[in-house]
């Protein structure tokens, strides 16, 4: 099930963990480590987490998309650690009888992901300075 | 670890529980678990003004940060027990 760990994340292999003959849509999304213009020269996001809330929480959120896209299958994984630009730091990969659920699913997932994970980043630059960084989207309001 | 909070025998009238600080909170304080004796009737946010009034940066936490009691998101009028694990969490960034 779910999981956070500082292992590399291997899309194929939690895409073919999810795959099954009843289910005619995969998808496998990819958040990655990027360099953008308004982030700067980023080298590298250090990730660290509330680790044993962390899985318990995306363990809750998996159980949620079960409960509502129940012919779905599911597994996700986020990485911790010190991540390069362009390599993975969570991966959710849904597999569905068609693409509606498989796309809606999936989307779920990662958007609670965001906003419910105890887990943060400190942006590492290339000229060796570091900078704590946050999601766009609103954290958890417990209640809400 | 600061441990100068916690008496060594207790009371029937106080809790103990221990505060968890993460991210840029770790940082500001300089600690990550910080054991603590409450009021027994203390609620999350009695967490908060206890570490706003008596730790050096104190001050800088928001009035009203995210709170997690024994990993779960809480709001802050949550009474705590004994042993409770309460997690101070700033802004996420996770994904």
């Amino acid at each position: 099930m779910g999981g956070v760990h500082e292992d590399p994340i291997d899309g194929s292999a939690l895409l073919r963990s999810v795959a099954d003959h009843g289910c005619g849509a995969e998808i496998l999304f990819l958040g990655t480590v990027r360099r953008s213009n308004e982030d700067g020269p980023v080298v590298a996001i250090d990730y660290t987490a509330y680790a044993e809330m962390a899985g318990e929480e995306f363990d809750r959120i998996v159980g949620e998309a079960r409960t509502r896209w129940s012919g779905a299958r599911f597994a996700v994984r986020h990485r911790l650690g010190d991540i390069p630009v362009g390599e993975p730091s969570i991966g959710v990969a849904v597999a569905a009888p068609h693409r509606a659920e498989a796309y809606a699913a999936s989307r779920f997932i990662v958007d609670e992901a965001k906003r419910r994970l105890p887990v943060w980043k400190k942006e590492r630059f290339d000229d060796g300075s570091a900078e704590w960084r946050e999601n766009a989207a609103p954290s958890r309001t417990p209640g809400a | 670890m600061t441990n100068e909070a916690v008496s060594s025998t207790g009371s029937s009238m106080s809790i103990r529980i221990d505060c968890l600080l993460f991210g840029r909170y770790a940082e500001l304080l300089e600690v990550g678990v910080l054991p603590l004796q409450l009021p027994e009737n203390a609620t999350a946010g009695d967490v908060v003004a206890r570490l706003r009034a008596d730790r050096p940066n104190g001050k800088q936490l928001p009035l009203e940060p995210m709170v997690a009691v024994n990993r779960k998101h809480v709001k802050l009028d949550t009474a705590l027990a004994d042993g409770d694990e309460v997690a101070l969490l700033p802004p996420l960034a996770g994904g």
